[in-house]
């Protein structure tokens, strides 16, 4: 961890180090324990690793008196599934249905259907799609009864942890990290508001992005996130877009803590507005009104003009579009990606060990999915760096955007998925149907040129 | 683990088929039943299926949802799920248990055959006439092929499986024509575990 404490806790000192002098004895136990989770939540977490084992150790032992099987999801599919594609199927069942010696002519066979049956059915058991769309189920138990879906009684001593976990968390973590999130929001509304009074030049950058990062160090601090940061020497520099796939709305703030960058995004009203608009008064970032995010043209103008100024922050993106749960990287949306910048690629991976991160946006609102993270024992991720991409002569953005996307899946061990992360509320194209349609029509007839007289 | 009265109650009274099938394949499976069921009552519709994109790109698609639902009914619950599904058990799970009073096993190489039979039979007659053969063809291959080169495509077939006269695939015609086919294989689904 990097020792520039004064940053972080400067503002927890100045409001610590102002109750009176004669204190309770408790109180100062208090004050100690805060500066602790202020400056080290690592300490947190060598903590509860001990009693995490213990209670995963318990629950093992205790479905094996009772002679069940421990239900241990498995996140790379249920069944067995062979990657080969149409044509081979279909060849092989025909293959071994007919005695006479196989030749390639086209032509349709009863059997054909099972291809399309066994498949639709492997997929009515386990598809690659939806399971993304939801937390991800965890082989051990993390004290959190919310993860484990198949939490059930098992033990008095494992009740007693879990209810000693409980009060820990609501009554002793909640009310400190409410407290400092409290403190970095308006601090950051307040610094940034009065950072824009000032003339425009070196001093004023300077200013608002230190305002700016020590705000966001107070919210990591407030969510209490344990953050490894690799390869920070390829951090995104001037000019350039910073892309990184999406777990939640937290993973804007574990980068912002770590560099400078501009936001994008859509203007929000309520307190999401007030701070967009704070924020914009110190230094430029990008946010669309709701009516001009449809205009593709007019979004793509404002981000070229963006890293067109070298003076102005790298920008942030999130090329998915929506929420993934952290176990694979959706489809990239190309905007981003034709603009013609330097692509600086992120990738973020999260320990759901201590608390899952992953907001489901159809299940929580944004109120109840925060106090879920304040009230989880940590966030710890993994932020690596990768070096910076820029898109080759013969290929177009869709071709850049998946180079882009696999870098990214392969550093952070996530599924390379080509699937849109809309479907997550939308229905599926039907060229993806049409596709396999025709495929299979050349196995039948052959192409268009060599179609023989009906 | 899921609590046994969960789906076990769902499974009550059913034959000594579905409890062939192991404990753990069964809780994945009601894991797997829950999650689909975005209503939370207990009860899947074609509306939970259709949202499975990898299914709603497979153009017969329709017909497999279909065979999910018994005669006019809108909702199928885990025990229909679970009987649907027992037809892709592997064969080889039934040499553990050599039942040959009982009833034939669901994933049987005749029960897996009926089932592909159902998915052409549209209307359930147990005759796969050439207007049904049109239709399935028509889902399968969509805008690609012209209606006179389907049509013998679908006359041709016809013609080699039909052994009765009747210009209709009867099911034992149907067995006949896939006689040699792997089925046991083609229409099984592997447990990873």
């Amino acid at each position: 961890m990097r020792s520039d404490h004064w940053l972080d806790s400067c503002p927890c000192w100045f409001w610590l180090s102002r109750t009176p002098k004669a204190l309770p004895q408790t109180l100062r136990v208090l004050q100690a324990v805060c500066i602790l989770l202020c400056r080290d939540g690592r300490a947190l977490a060598h903590l509860a690793s001990p009693w995490r084992q213990w209670a995963t150790l318990r629950m093992e032992r205790g479905a094996k008196e009772k002679n069940h099987q421990l239900y241990k999801p498995y996140t790379n599919g249920i069944i067995a599934k062979d990657p080969t594609s149409l044509e081979e199927e279909i060849k092989e069942i025909r293959r071994s249905g007919s005695s006479k010696a196989l030749d390639n002519t086209p032509e349709f066979e009863l059997s054909d259907i099972f291809y399309f049956c066994r498949k639709g059915m492997e997929t009515i058991m386990d598809d690659e799609v939806t399971k993304r769309f939801s937390a991800e189920e965890l082989e051990s138990w993390n004290l959190l009864s919310r993860t484990n879906y198949n939490f059930q009684y098992i033990s008095l001593r494992l009740t007693v942890l879990w209810g000693l976990g409980v009060l820990i968390r609501y009554c002793f973590l909640l009310p400190l990290r409410i407290a400092l999130a409290f403190t970095g929001i308006s601090l950051l509304v307040v610094g940034t508001t009065m950072v824009g009074y000032l003339p425009n030049g070196r001093f004023k950058e300077f200013l608002s992005k230190h305002v700016h990062l020590m705000c966001y160090r107070i919210c990591v601090r407030a969510l209490t996130a344990i953050i490894t940061y690799h390869d920070r020497k390829n951090r995104p520099r001037n000019g350039g877009i910073c892309v990184a796939n999406h777990t939640s709305p937290i993973d804007v703030i574990i980068l912002a803590s770590d560099g400078y960058y501009a936001m994008v995004g859509q203007v929000h009203g309520g307190l999401m507005g007030v701070i967009q608009r704070a924020m914009v008064r110190a230094c430029p970032h990008v946010w669309f009104e709701r009516s001009e995010v449809k205009d593709r043209h007019l979004v793509a103008k404002r981000l070229t003009e963006h890293v067109q100024d070298k003076s102005k922050l790298p920008i942030l993106i999130f090329p998915e579009g929506t929420c993934i749960n952290n176990t694979s990287v959706m489809m990239f949306k190309k905007g981003s990606f034709e603009i013609g910048a330097t692509v600086y690629p992120v990738a973020i991976k999260y320990d759901p060990q201590f608390g899952d991160a992953f907001w489901n946006s159809s299940k929580y609102g944004m109120v109840t999915y925060l106090l879920r993270m304040m009230t989880s024992w940590a966030i710890v991720c993994s932020v690596w760096y990768l070096p910076p991409m820029t898109r080759e002569t013969d290929e177009d953005a869709v071709q850049f955007a998946n180079r882009v996307k696999a870098a990214i899946a392969r550093q952070g061990g996530l599924v390379d998925l080509l699937w849109d992360g809309g479907l997550k509320r939308e229905k599926v194209k039907d060229a993806f149907k049409e596709e396999q349609q025709r495929l299979y029509s050349k196995m039948i007839v052959g192409n268009h040129e060599d179609r023989s007289r009906s | 683990m899921v609590h046994d009265h969960d789906f076990k109650g769902h499974l009550h009274g059913d034959n000594f088929q579905i409890s062939l099938v192991s404990h753990s394949q069964i809780t994945r499976l009601y894991s797997r039943f829950t999650s689909l069921d975005k209503g939370e009552n207990g009860t899947l519709s074609r509306e939970d299926f259709q949202r499975i994109p990898e299914l709603a790109i497979n153009p017969l698609g329709d017909r497999i949802i279909n065979a999910f639902f018994p005669e006019g009914e809108d909702q199928v619950n885990f025990r229909g799920f679970m009987r649907t599904l027992a037809h892709f058990r592997p064969i080889e799970d039934n040499e553990k248990s050599k039942d040959v009073n009982g009833p034939e096993p669901l994933n049987s190489r005749s029960n897996k055959l009926h089932f592909a039979f159902r998915l052409y039979d549209l209307d359930k007659d147990d005759k796969i006439s050439r207007d049904e053969l049109l239709q399935v063809l028509r889902m399968m291959v969509g805008v690609n092929i012209s209606d006179e080169q389907l049509g013998s495509i679908a006359d041709r077939t016809i013609q080699e499986a039909d052994q009765d006269g009747d210009s209709a695939i009867s099911f034992t015609e149907f067995v006949k024509v896939l006689e040699k086919v792997d089925v046991e294989q083609k229409m099984s689904i592997r447990f990873l575990h």
